[in-house]
């Protein structure tokens, strides 16, 4: 930084001229101005930096918006969405934003969990977060600075979506986000070509999933690959399976039980769970296709792990409908093309196939009068079929227009969410607490993979609860 | 998104507004300072420079220091108190007592071998041809930042199965040596020495530029004398040279000591504290900041500032004594 041109007490003329002492404090007078100056105009200049919307509110294409104009303001957004996918966020809202001069600003950051404590504690909480885990919503509902739906969102939310999923934002019969984004955890990734070329058929029991597995195994095909390392996050691939386990194998009720700790994390019935999932993940004979021995999928990303199922290194992949996106570009994402996906077959046919998925919800920390605005939009079928139209994303959405879902895998998992028939259960690991939903279950899982024992590794994570 | 100065434009005024800022708080203070009573002026004159530094101190330092013990008393949310169940908790817990195991490895490894091996290295090349040159290759680690080396190093201990070409360095060396490709951050403790040797590649260049001035600045009749006396070049190095830059040394060991307690980008980026590797700041931040346990986080980060602090004061000390005996 260069020296300050500030004149100093001890300076030479000064102590010289009594002349030029007179003159110093007007001096430094100036010098402490001039900066002061330059301060208040740079942050007049930010301040006035917003800029106003473009499209005419009395246009046909701002009818829908009729209800939200004369707002006006501006809503800041805070949540887990980053980069491209931000970006198609941004152009979905864009129309809305146009006709009612409601500017969003959207800020996406990967460290989202953490620093919206930060934010929340601070005193800086955004006016609306985007939360992709409402055990973590539930945090700032308890401790108060999460504010209920008002009444506009809430009718709308109600009217969209199932019981199920507004089950998970509703603290004392009172909503608190809307549902954004969803997905389904309990895709079974495999390649239609490679079915059909060695005679495999997708499997409808969880046995004859098994039985297909020896096949693949026998014919010198690796049926399974997995891959847990994904940064802090390491291990939660590992705990969608056991999820999916406890889900298809003892339903339900008691899924609900286990999540919410009413019975013990390691009660004999997850025991008997994770052994099946034992069966396959760590079966030398059926992992890792493409990677190496069983151990190698507690250090293969999750986003890579999938890929040798194209390469026809491997059989089968389970990971959930985003996993869509990291399929090369120009892979044939189709019933009979180079990928597809199964549901999850059932264990208990009683049971059938509830789905285990997940998604995001928008709560709001302020009432303003456009977060009101936004709140209501988002809670809209327009804004969802907005997003929708943009690719790789969907709602369980009743009225969602699947038509404008270009990827099959996203219309697959819209349309099992949205089947009155079909049980959903959100991913249980979120709605623990987070030391345990983000913390040991992960890390025991981790371990679990690295060799731990079954039963010691439920135990330890029911210790930690 | 390419770069776009007028995008950037609000960037480029906050600069200036805090460059501005500075300024404006420098000005008034000498302002304040000039102004001031003409009696007891040094008084005042020291009051007027140290007041902002004692008074960010204050806010920056000390209150959080306070804050984060009281809160060690206290439960998750920060509401009631739980005496110190927070301390029963760290030290009796299976995964935090190898928390506080890999960070008593990576003190007793760490700084050590840092520093060894920062010694070794000036001895060598000391007044040697080149010797700039071989100095400056073990010091550019140092330039990068904890997350680049990291993630160089992630790349070395990368695992490829066995037949398929591998792009890990070790692995790559390790079947040509004829062994089958090793998983190698999986295996505790070994996993923790893996990650040990990255602080050493980053900080051993450090230890070597100050040991390499310490060394170039022992006299050189003492060395002479020596000489006459016949000593052998080990008997020179353990007799003479080490005694002569043990103050330099001590620094050097209690600098890189202080680094590896809180150490947290390496584990982080490597293994994301997985497959028990994880250290207490580590720990600390999962604690406070992903599970909301401010409590248990706040009790980890005082067993920190307990470790930190003794080492400091020697440091404190022994600037003290060397300060005394010039």
């Amino acid at each position: 930084m260069a020296p300050s041109p500030t004149p100093t007490t001890t300076s030479p003329s000064a102590r010289r001229a009594p002349l030029a002492a007179a003159r110093r404090p007007a001096r430094a007078a100036g010098a402490a101005l001039l900066p002061l100056v330059l301060l208040a105009s740079g942050c007049g200049y930010l301040a006035g930096e917003t800029g106003g919307g473009g499209a005419d509110p009395g246009s046909a294409a701002c009818e829908p918006y009729a209800q939200w104009q004369d707002i006006g303001g501006s809503v800041e957004m805070y949540g887990p969405i980053r980069d491209d996918e931000a970006e198609r966020l941004r152009q979905a809202w864009q129309e809305f934003s146009d006709c009612t001069g409601i500017a969003i600003d959207y800020e996406g950051s990967g460290e989202f969990e953490a620093q919206i404590q930060v934010k929340v504690d601070g005193g800086n909480a955004p006016d609306i977060a985007i939360f992709p885990q409402p055990g973590l919503l539930a945090r700032f509902v308890e401790s108060g600075d999460a504010l209920p739906l008002p009444d506009g969102a809430a009718d709308l939310a109600r009217e969209g979506w199932t019981e199920d999923w507004l089950s998970y934002v509703e603290h004392d019969g009172e909503l608190y986000a809307t549902p954004q984004a969803s997905n389904v955890k309990s895709l079974v990734w495999y390649s239609p070509t490679v079915f059909e070329e060695n005679g495999y058929e997708v499997p409808r029991t969880w046995d004859a999933m098994i039985d297909l597995s020896d096949t693949m195994a026998g014919d010198g095909l690796k049926p399974w690959c997995a891959g847990i390392e994904s940064g802090e996050a390491t291990g939660w691939p590992a705990t969608d399976w056991l999820e999916n386990a406890v889900l298809r194998e003892h339903g339900p009720d008691v899924y609900d039980q286990w999540v919410e700790h009413e019975i013990p994390f390691d009660d004999p019935k997850i025991v008997e769970s994770l052994e099946r999932v034992d069966g396959i993940l760590r079966n030398p004979d059926y992992v890792n296709g493409g990677h190496g021995g069983v151990k190698s999928i507690a250090t293969t990303s999750q986003q890579d792990a999938g890929l040798p199922v194209n390469e026809g290194e491997c059989g089968m992949y389970m990971m959930g409908s985003f996993y869509a996106a990291n399929w090369p570009e120009d892979t044939d994402i189709s019933e009979g093309g180079d990928i597809y996906a199964f549901n999850l077959p059932a264990i208990d046919e009683e049971v059938g196939t509830p789905i285990v998925g997940g998604g995001e919800f928008a709560a709001a920390f302020t009432d303003r009068p456009e977060v009101v605005a936004v709140q209501e939009y988002l809670a809209t079928v327009g804004f969802a079929d907005s997003r929708a139209s943009l690719g790789r994303w969907f709602s369980a959405h009743r009225d969602a227009d699947l038509e404008l879902l270009e990827n099959p895998i996203d219309r697959l998992s819209a349309e099992l969410l949205r089947d009155p028939d079909v049980v959903f259960r959100w991913d249980g690991g979120d709605n623990m607490p987070a030391a345990v939903g983000s913390g040991t279950f992960w890390r025991g899982m981790t371990d679990w993979i690295n060799g731990k024992g079954t039963e010691e590794t439920l135990t330890y994570i029911e210790d930690s609860w | 998104m390419g770069f776009d100065l007028l995008s950037e434009l609000p960037k480029l005024l906050w600069l200036v507004i805090g460059v501005a800022g500075f300024l404006a708080v420098f000005g008034v203070l000498l302002l304040a300072v000039d102004r001031g009573p003409r009696t007891r002026r040094e008084w005042w004159q020291a009051a007027c420079f140290l007041g902002p530094a004692a008074l960010l101190l204050l806010v920056g330092l000390v209150y959080p220091v306070v804050r984060t013990t009281v809160l060690s008393f206290m439960d998750g949310p920060g509401q009631a108190w739980v005496g110190l169940r927070n301390y029963a908790w760290m030290f009796t817990r299976p995964e935090i007592l190898v928390v506080l195991r890999n960070t008593l490895l990576w003190v007793l490894v760490a700084p050590a071998l840092a520093t060894a091996t920062g010694l070794v290295y000036a001895v060598l090349v000391d007044r040697a041809r080149y010797e700039s040159l071989a100095k400056s290759l073990l010091f550019m680690p140092m330039a990068i930042s904890f997350v680049g080396a990291s993630i160089i190093w992630k790349f070395v201990y990368a695992h490829r199965p066995a037949g398929s070409d591998q792009i890990g360095l070790l692995n790559q060396v390790w079947t040509l040596l004829g062994g089958e490709p090793r998983l190698w951050l999986l295996d505790q403790p070994l996993n923790t020495l893996l990650l040990i040797v990255i602080l050493i590649w980053i900080q051993a260049g450090f230890a070597m530029v100050i040991l390499s001035a310490a060394i170039k600045a022992i006299p050189t009749d003492i060395i002479e004398a020596a000489r006459i006396d016949g000593v052998s070049p080990l008997q020179l190095f353990w007799r003479v040279t080490l005694p002569m830059i043990w103050p330099t040394v001590a620094v050097v060991l209690i600098t890189i000591s202080v680094q590896t307690l809180k150490v947290f980008d390496i584990v982080r980026t490597v293994t994301g504290g997985q497959f028990s590797t994880s250290v207490i700041a580590n720990e600390m931040y999962n604690q406070a900041f992903r599970y909301g346990e401010l409590g248990q986080g706040s009790a980890l980060a005082v067993f920190l500032f307990v470790l930190v602090v003794p080492l400091v004061l020697i440091q404190i000390r022994s600037t003290r004594r060397s300060r005394e005996a010039q």
